[in-house]
């Protein structure tokens, strides 16, 4: 077995479907001739041509609603929106047209498009090229939304997303680009209705996504250190989120660190927090705890955007708190 | 060429579909001001000969993208009255079972892809429906109806373009009503006229009277007929004028009763029966037959709205995320 690339899993998988589907074409700006600005479609344009790796103007809202449209005509378009903040711009076509028309044609109309949509900080690139706004995204009745953690995520969600009747929007973080792992040669395929423990443990749970969830997992090595064993746990579906999952790591260990990108203030993470005061709140020993994103437009300093976000430190730091209460605080 | 046939009984067709229109959405008053039509209620009196026309153009298995004033596209496609008027009274039996309601009109039979509420959303829909018609070979065009209030969305002009660089067979149909709701165009736009905005988009343009169904008839098809034939998309804008209030409740502060009131005289039905009446084409009571007529027909589908059901709750949330595409 040899290691690849997150970026190259995501190539794979495009190239899959492009070879396996006729119907499916990509769509997006500068994902041909440039080789995508993450350099994911990279080759795409040589191997299928222009009618397939369509080139875009800088016309979110149009791309967008043109691969709508194409999935009611009968195509599988895979739509690439170059960073998350872009998406903002096609925000009346993901929100009015892709996650309405389902239901407000009484089932008529399915809407199977893929929007795969670079998310994330960490580069360096300040507060317009740093947000997580999966969790706005997850809001939305009528869209499926996964994140991608880990190199077999991004290979074969891909498949899995295009074989869905609806849109499935996948947020690539984009510090977890250059990641390698080997492929388990025994796996073809993911599932996208389940969260997946990527370590088991009995002390406490960190649940996370996204380069959240490869921050909790360093947090969960220094616990180790420390004899606390963590369960991490990988949320990878946003909507619908698996609550099964989450409560069943919540009843094991009864100690909860929720980790987020996103600003704390209505986000994902307190989805989650809530869901487990409702349906798992006698299962808890310890209040719930979240390691988010500070609540501040991503400032460009390295300093300040490494406190800025969720660290594996901070998050070692909440765990250890539920697990090892400081004298006198109980 | 596509030539329109002006004979008698064409004609009287013309005729039959804007009276169709009209008094239906006569009726949806009614239904409203007894609250068995709620919300929204967008009406298009005046505007009748546009969807009329540019209907007379498309061919089965075209497809039409249109507004949140789309009752008259959806009759003029030949969506059924019943169902029409069973989603206008949120019943199981509506084209949506109640789920969309005036301004979201959805009829797969007919290519009938709504119905959109937000002012230009359907235009990239349209831009996508004609990529993937194109992409699959099939020798259908899309019509994409739009206000003038659509123009001043910057998604009119990614629309326009990408329509226009990846040459898709699609017909923009813009129904210049002089208002924005209570904002006129010459308020709102710098450009007035309308058509030449398909210049800056290397896309051939064309305007006409939208009070003359005949005109707007001959212009969709020629616009048509160049889309068939490969010349790339076009775009139509059709010069008309709501009668009524933009909804259902609207002081009409923003223009006089003298301005509505001469619009009213040459408004596209009392426009279309002059003429045929000064050529010997139509006789009154053939038009009061054609009235009634539709008034049958409307009475039938309030009956059948009338005795529709509700959709159980239980089913709320059904649709929301779907289990298949449907075939």
């Amino acid at each position: 077995m040899t290691a690849i690339t997150y970026r190259e899993a995501c190539r794979q998988g495009l190239r899959e479907a492009l070879i396996r589907d006729p119907r499916v074409f990509l769509m997006g700006e500068d994902i041909g001739r440039y080789g995508g600005c993450y350099a994911v479609t990279k080759g795409l344009l040589d191997e299928f041509g222009e009618e397939r790796i369509r080139d875009t103007p800088l016309s979110e809202s149009a791309y967008v609603g043109a691969g709508i449209g194409a999935a009611l005509a009968g195509m599988r378009p895979i739509v690439e929106i170059m960073t998350v903040n872009f998406s903002l711009l096609a925000l009346d076509q993901i929100v009015n047209n892709a996650a309405t028309i389902p239901h407000m044609s009484g089932g008529q109309f399915a809407i199977p498009l893929v929007l795969r949509i670079a998310t994330g900080g960490g580069r360096r690139v300040a507060a317009q090229h740093s947000h997580s706004l999966e969790g706005w995204y997850a809001h939305i009745p009528g869209l499926k939304v996964l994140a991608p953690a880990v190199v077999e995520d991004a290979r074969f969600m891909l498949a899995a997303a295009l074989a869905d009747p609806n849109p499935v929007l996948i947020f690539e973080h984009v510090m977890l680009y250059n990641i390698e792992a080997e492929l388990d040669p025994a796996v073809s395929e993911v599932d996208i209705e389940r969260a997946k423990v990527r370590r088991e443990g009995d002390d406490v749970s960190l649940f996370g996504y996204g380069n959240g969830l490869v921050k909790a997992l360093a947090a969960a090595e220094i616990l180790a250190a420390e004899g606390i064993a963590a369960e991490v746990v990988d949320l990878r579906v946003l909507r619908p989120l698996d609550t099964a999952t989450i409560l069943k790591s919540v009843a094991k260990t009864r100690r909860v660190v929720i980790v987020d990108e996103g600003w704390k203030s209505g986000s994902l993470s307190a989805e989650i927090g809530m869901r487990i005061a409702e349906e798992g709140f006698f299962d808890l020993d310890a209040p719930l705890r979240r390691v988010c994103g500070a609540e501040v437009p991503m400032p460009y300093a390295p300093h300040l955007e490494d406190a800025a976000l969720p660290q594996p430190q901070k998050i070692a730091a909440a765990a250890r708190d539920l697990a090892r209460p400081p004298k006198g605080s109980q | 060429m596509n030539k329109v046939r002006l004979d008698h009984a064409h004609l009287h067709h013309l005729l039959r579909q804007m009276i169709r229109i009209r008094q239906f959405e006569a009726k949806c008053v009614e239904l409203y001001q007894a609250q068995k039509i709620l919300g929204f209620l967008h009406l298009y009196d005046g505007e009748e000969a546009v969807s009329v026309g540019v209907m007379e153009a498309l061919r089965p298995e075209d497809a039409i993208v249109a507004t949140y004033r789309e009752h008259g596209q959806a009759i003029a496609r030949g969506i059924g009255m019943d169902r029409l008027m069973a989603e206008m009274l949120g019943k199981l039996e509506g084209t949506c079972r109640g789920r969309g309601g005036s301004m979201h009109i959805f009829d797969r039979a007919t290519r009938f892809y709504g119905g959109n509420a937000i002012v230009g959303g359907g235009l990239p829909l349209a831009v996508g429906i004609a990529l993937g018609d194109k992409m699959q070979g099939r020798a259908a065009i899309t019509a994409s109806f739009f206000g003038d209030g659509a123009v001043e969305e910057g998604e009119f002009h990614e629309s326009m373009n990408l329509a226009s660089l990846w040459h898709l067979p699609l017909l923009f149909v813009c129904e210049n009503n002089l208002y924005a709701m209570g904002m006129a165009l010459e308020r709102a736009e710098a450009e007035t006229e309308l058509v030449r905005k398909a210049a800056g988009y290397r896309m051939a343009g064309a305007a006409v009277d939208g009070m003359d169904v005949v005109a707007v008839e001959v212009a969709a098809r020629a616009a048509a007929d160049r889309i068939r034939g490969g010349e790339g998309p076009q775009f139509l804008e059709c010069r008309t004028y709501r009668l009524r209030a933009h909804s259902m409740y609207d002081a009409q502060l923003y223009r006089t009763k003298e301005e509505v009131e001469a619009w009213r005289k040459k408004g596209p039905i009392v426009r279309f029966y002059g003429w045929l009446l000064d050529n010997g084409l139509i006789h009154d009571e053939e038009m009061r037959a054609i009235e009634a007529e539709a008034d049958a027909e409307i009475e039938a589908a309030v009956a059948f709205a009338e005795a529709g059901s509700l959709e159980p709750v239980a089913e709320l949330e059904r649709f929301v995320t779907m289990d298949r595409v449907p075939a």
